[in-house]
């Protein structure tokens, strides 16, 4: 009785077993192949470009941002840059990734990557994998973590440059976790979190895997490289900080001029490498995509320092090299959410555009918003940035030689839906991000005002940050 | 004894001291220095913010002479320094009462 009891039992759960396996079997050739490998050529291009954001950060964005202040408030400028890069880094791997890109609801991920767990096996040797932008193309997981992680870092760092020469090292540290938890991630997640293309087996799935993305991607918004997530986001984070942070102690009647735009050049230059990086590196694999981005990374930077250049010398006055190089930042800004999104017709046209539009924004709309935004987040990365994120709508358009997008993920067929309903899709997700950014960043100042303050003292801030805050100086001359 | 005190231009720096040596001048003075005359200063535009620079750079030297020297140096620095420019400097001669060589300790016109 009882081994007929168990052999009764046994047989059961052998009939589960194949009644398991069927699914699988019916899937004939594709389940029985070995699952894909990373490509070694995409491994090395996705760790290339992650070297590369992170040097965007250090030291370019550091010495382009510290050159621009009194030489007193040299060294707390490269401090700020260097500790909230580490500081998000070190976030992004307790939970920040976890958050932004894993499978949760619209605006936050899951925590199934909570201190990047699952991404290495040490029994097995196995590493887990990520997706890419093609079918049977995966890239090693972890390669994905450090290539976001470096992205996560330099917003925070960029949104530094509207308060500097007068923040409280710790309150800018309080607010970098606040904001960047609470504004960083969710927008990410909104944007670029999706299933993947290799999620989209079958024609009734889309829906269902389109509907477990983010709420901007479901939307349709086209952001190749961050120009919602990292600029507009940064630029926007920015201003608020610098109403509430407040002006600077004789803005606007003291000398206030770049102490080194020897620096700032340099600075700027290497964001033009580094930028490849991110821009390119964005196609997460070494394909077409990311020579198409590559390309107009380089030529809309270099038409956005021409326009740039042109329009201070005839508007201006004279043709400054801090001009140059705040019209290549410009560019690059404008040319992140279009770079892979868009053909040679778009990047010279946006380029040129950002280079006179952001010029616009550091004089006129400066002088309007009467905001001590001190280095201009929100004239360049917030202007440029919804500049490129309105363009790239129009310039996806195959009529004017964009490459259009997929818009069915299991067919892989590409599709536009029209200039005006692109626009308009790229238009809300720009809105969403100004107002999720402000608000979030308004409630992080405040709650680092009352926890420790938002300003050195007023003699603190006379003597300069760097011995008063950090107890050193930049230069001994 | 003189001391002549000019005020010039930076880059005219060199041109002076050969001419001054050529006048039989031993030594001079130099200072780095900043100021304004009738040239005021200039506007210097970053982005959107204007400064208004008031002092410009200029360098200073100092000569100390026998009196009988005075008209061939003034001469000689007014020739080196001038480019018929706004912004030239100028020259101060004062009475020197005393001139001291550290090293031996002779004093007045032996320590020139």
């Amino acid at each position: 009785m009882f081994t007929h009891y168990s052999l009764k039992k046994l047989f059961g759960a052998l009939g589960m077993l194949l009644l398991a396996t069927l699914p699988m079997l019916a899937f004939g050739d594709e389940a029985a192949a070995p699952a894909p490998t990373p490509d070694k050529g995409d491994t090395s291009w996705m760790l290339v470009s992650t070297a590369l954001v992170l040097m965007m950060s250090v030291p370019a964005l550091a010495l382009f941002y510290g050159g621009m202040v009194r030489s007193k408030n040299a060294l707390s400028v490269l401090m700020q840059v260097f500790v909230v890069f580490s500081l998000i880094t070190v976030l992004w791997c307790v939970y920040g990734y976890s958050l932004a890109f894993t499978e949760g609801g619209a605006w936050f991920g899951g925590f199934d990557r909570l201190f990047l767990k699952g991404t290495f096996d040490a029994a097995t040797g196995a590493f887990s994998m990520g997706a890419t932008f093609s079918k049977a193309t995966p890239i090693t997981e972890l390669v994905f973590v450090a290539f976001q992680a470096t992205f996560a870092a330099i917003t925070g760092a960029l949104i530094l440059g509207a308060f500097v020469e007068r923040v409280k090292f710790s309150a800018v540290l309080i607010f970098m976790v606040l904001w960047f938890t609470f504004a960083y991630i969710p927008i990410a997640h909104m944007v670029w979190f999706w299933m993947g293309p290799d999620a989209y087996t079958a024609a009734n799935v889309v829906d269902a895997m389109n509907a477990k993305a983010g709420m901007l991607w479901q939307w349709g918004a086209l952001d190749f490289a961050g120009g919602t997530v990292v600029h507009i986001n940064a630029g926007v984070a920015g201003l608020v900080g610098a109403y509430l942070v407040g002006k600077r102690i004789g803005f606007g009647k003291e000398h206030m001029a770049p102490h080194n735009l020897t620096l700032t050049m340099i600075g700027a230059s290497l964001l033009w490498v580094g930028w490849f990086g991110f821009n390119a590196g964005s196609a997460l694999e070494a394909n077409n995509s990311a020579a198409l981005a590559f390309m107009n990374t380089f030529l809309a930077t270099a038409c956005a320092v021409l326009s740039w250049t042109f329009g201070e010398w005839i508007f201006k006055s004279k043709p400054s090299m801090l001009g140059a190089a705040s019209g290549a930042v410009a560019g690059l800004v404008a040319i992140t959410p279009a770079a892979g999104n868009v053909g040679i017709p778009g990047a010279f046209v946006i380029g040129t555009a950002a280079g006179l539009v952001c010029l616009w924004g550091v004089n006129q709309l400066k002088r309007w918003l009467k905001a001590d935004d001190s280095l201009d987040v929100f004239g360049v990365h917030a202007v440029g940035g919804i500049l490129g994120a309105l363009l790239t709508g129009v310039f996806n358009s195959p009529d004017l030689g964009g490459p259009g997008f997929y818009n069915n993920w299991f067919e892989m067929k590409q599709g536009f839906g029209g200039i005006g309903a692109q626009v308009l899709i790229q238009a809300k997700a720009v809105g969403v991000t100004i107002v999720w950014s402000a608000v979030v960043a308004a409630v992080a100042y405040k709650i680092a005002d009352w926890t420790v303050g938002l300003r050195v003292t007023p003699d603190e801030e006379r003597e300069g940050l760097d011995t008063a805050s950090h107890g050193e100086s930049a230069y001994r001359l | 004894m003189k001391l002549v005190t000019a005020i010039i231009k930076p880059f005219k720096l060199d041109d002076v001291r050969d001419a001054l040596a050529e006048v039989g001048v031993q030594g001079v003075t130099v200072t780095e220095v900043k100021g304004f005359g009738r040239q005021k200063g200039h506007t210097e535009l970053y982005r959107g913010a204007e400064y208004v620079v008031d002092f410009l750079p200029k360098v200073k030297i100092e000569v100390a002479i026998d009196a009988k020297q005075l008209d061939r140096v003034i001469e000689a620095i007014t020739k080196a320094a001038r480019t018929d420019k706004i912004g030239d400097g100028k020259i101060f001669v004062y009475d020197l009462e005393q001139v001291v060589r550290i090293r031996t300790g002779e004093t007045g016109k032996d320590a020139l």
